[in-house]
């Protein structure tokens, strides 16, 4: 069974086609790589599959539920990390994992464990009791993480997770993301950093709001004849219009 | 609903944490209650009047004496001439002109007659209004030497004294309620837009219903919190008690704050940014706040405006609290009033949870 199917998905603002029509299909467990250089679609197209945003034609299943009928089903089982980190400043690590828990119906105690648990495993200390406001940006991204897969989505959508992150932190970061992926959640990451495209299982390369890529980062580059994703990603936006 | 309580939690802790809205809550109905009634009192005190007296009659200095004696004005210039006197206005140093002809006392002695001229100055139109028919009075009472064969008594109901706090300070409350539990709540989602936290509740399954309520309830116990305050700071600074009961307060208020607090949900659902809900909740106050009858009763305004006044929410409410505070007035009396702020209360909820939109 597949996390994510899409068929012909369109998104218009106006006159403008963010994203246009894609078909594509993530298997259950599978780590996505969605690339594609800025203004490519991206954060649109992980909008309309999480039911933020509306689709215009197409269809879109996540987790087994029709994004534009379903949209609050859908949203029982994903996660999502945005862009722009959105957890609450004025509430303290702990206050908005158990607001997070509390608003997927975790119960109490099992909150209290789970998160005692979560803020060992990584190393939160006394960071645990501040406010996220004075959080370092690398602790804040994997609190935000943390939070988006803490209720075990099918599907768990992370858009730019390690954007502005040291390398360091990043491999980190990444470690999560395979402890996650092991626990048979499905990972759909955007990035722009190529290194971390070639951890991913699969990856589409995304051109003017199309798919003009889609395969394994080792098939991509024996296809290419290229050395590195760098250089798949460089030959593909290359053609873009919009950047 | 399972999830309302974290949601409150959440409110709760963020309204305390919030470094500048405590103190506010604490300051601003003091300051509200200690300034407010004095400067919007418009009866008339010490208005620097402009005697022209152009008779110098025991007459004319007697009437000059006897209207300054009552402390309503005082006499601040003897122009010798109207057009000296008209300058002293322009000059801000007089607000009325008292202008006693030549032949006054001969006139009166004669006649049983005289005529005066009374100027004041418009700038201020009410202000100047009430002066001059003071002065007229005051004239009237003083001028003839013996008293009028007819003398009006004027009684006011429910406030012996004419007194302009008892009036004003009930209506006060309510302008602190609307400020605090509607602008509030008009900045709270779309701050949550700019902050992009709205972002990540949305992708959640929380419902529309449960998320709005647990955006309105601190804001009820805030309005019921401010209530008391306020009903304690007037108790306090003019020893204003209510006529009719507190409860009686508490039951409209139970239905204005969440009305107003709903509105200010709607406005923050339908803006973009702070500043958008900021302007339109201020158009909407300050439209509601001039023809709520805060400042003129409503029944004197034309008609079309006493329409558009009959679906103003702040009417009722002051309506309301100032006969609870002054007459005494029950529910039962009031059922008007009962019934249109349940209305108000009823729409803007349903319009809040309505237009909060969790998908674009």
């Amino acid at each position: 069974m597949n996390a994510i199917t899409t068929e012909r998905l369109t998104k218009r603002f106006g006159a403008f086609t963010a994203v246009d029509n894609l078909s594509f299909e993530v298997k259950r467990g599978e780590i996505f790589g969605f690339l594609g250089a800025n203004g490519a679609g991206k954060t649109t197209a992980i909008r309309v599959l999480c039911g933020l945003s509306k689709p215009t034609s197409g269809r879109a299943e996540v987790a087994g539920f029709d994004v534009a009928t379903h949209p609050e089903r859908v949203k029982r089982h994903i996660g999502y990390m945005s862009q722009r980190f959105s957890l609450y400043e004025d509430l303290t690590v702990r206050e908005n994992i158990r607001l997070y828990a509390g608003i997927y119906g975790i119960p109490t105690a099992e909150i209290r464990t789970k998160s005692d648990a979560l803020l060992r495993r990584l190393e939160f200390g006394d960071w645990r009791d501040r406010l996220v406001r004075v959080l370092p940006q690398g602790w804040r991204q994997k609190l935000a993480f943390s939070v988006a897969i803490f209720h075990e989505p099918a599907v768990v959508f992370l858009d730019e997770p390690t954007g502005g992150v040291d390398p360091l932190t990043r491999r980190q970061f990444w470690e999560l993301i395979y402890q996650a992926a092991d626990r048979g959640i499905t990972i759909f990451v955007t990035t722009h950093y190529m290194d971390e495209a070639e951890y991913c299982n699969r990856v589409s390369i995304m051109v003017d709001g199309r798919i003009e890529a889609l395969d394994s980062p080792r098939r991509l580059k024996e296809q290419r004849g290229a050395a590195t994703m760098d250089e798949v990603f460089r030959q593909l936006a290359r053609g873009a219009r919009r950047t | 609903m399972k999830t309302l309580p974290f949601l409150l939690e959440k409110e709760f802790k963020q309204m305390a944490r919030h470094l500048f809205l405590p103190k506010m809550f604490i300051i601003f109905p003091v300051i509200m209650t200690l300034l407010l009634p004095w400067a919007a009192d418009p009866s008339i005190d010490n208005i620097p009047l402009a005697l022209v007296d152009r008779d110098a009659s025991p007459r004319s200095l007697r009437l000059a004496r006897a209207l300054t004696a009552t402390g309503d004005f005082r006499l601040a210039t003897r122009p010798p001439s109207f057009p000296l006197a008209l300058e002293d206005i322009s000059a801000g140093r007089a607000e009325i002109i008292l202008e006693i002809p030549p032949r006054f006392s001969a006139d009166l002695q004669r006649e049983g007659r005289a005529t005066l001229l009374i100027a004041a100055n418009g700038v201020n139109g009410t202000r100047g209004g009430l002066a001059a028919a003071a002065l007229a009075t005051l004239v009237g009472e003083t001028a003839g030497g013996n008293p009028l064969p007819l003398q009006l008594h004027t009684l006011q109901r429910f406030n012996p004294t004419a007194d302009y706090k008892p009036f004003m300070i009930p209506a006060l409350l309510v302008m602190l309620m609307t400020l605090l539990c509607g602008f509030l709540p008009a900045l709270n989602i779309v701050g949550e837009k700019e902050s992009g936290t709205i972002e990540q509740i949305n992708v959640t399954p929380v419902g529309k219903f449960t998320f709005i309520a647990a955006k309105l309830i601190p804001y009820w116990l805030l309005g019921a919190v401010i209530l008391a305050y306020g009903i304690l700071l007037a108790n306090l600074f003019y020893g204003l008690t209510p006529a009719g009961s507190i409860g009686t307060i508490y039951l409209f208020a139970l239905l204005f704050v969440p009305g107003i607090a709903g509105m200010g949900l709607i406005v923050s659902n339908h803006s973009a940014t702070m500043q958008q809900a900021m302007f339109v909740m201020f158009f909407f106050l300050i439209l509601f706040l001039l023809m709520s009858g805060f400042f003129s009763p409503v029944e004197s305004m034309p008609a079309w405006a006493r329409a558009i006044a009959a679906c103003n929410p702040l009417k009722y409410f002051v309506q309301a609290i100032r006969a609870v505070y002054l007459k005494g007035s029950a529910a039962a009396d009031l059922r008007e009033q009962l019934l249109a702020l349940a209305a108000f209360a009823l729409l803007t909820n349903a319009w809040a949870v309505w237009s909060f939109r969790k998908s674009s």
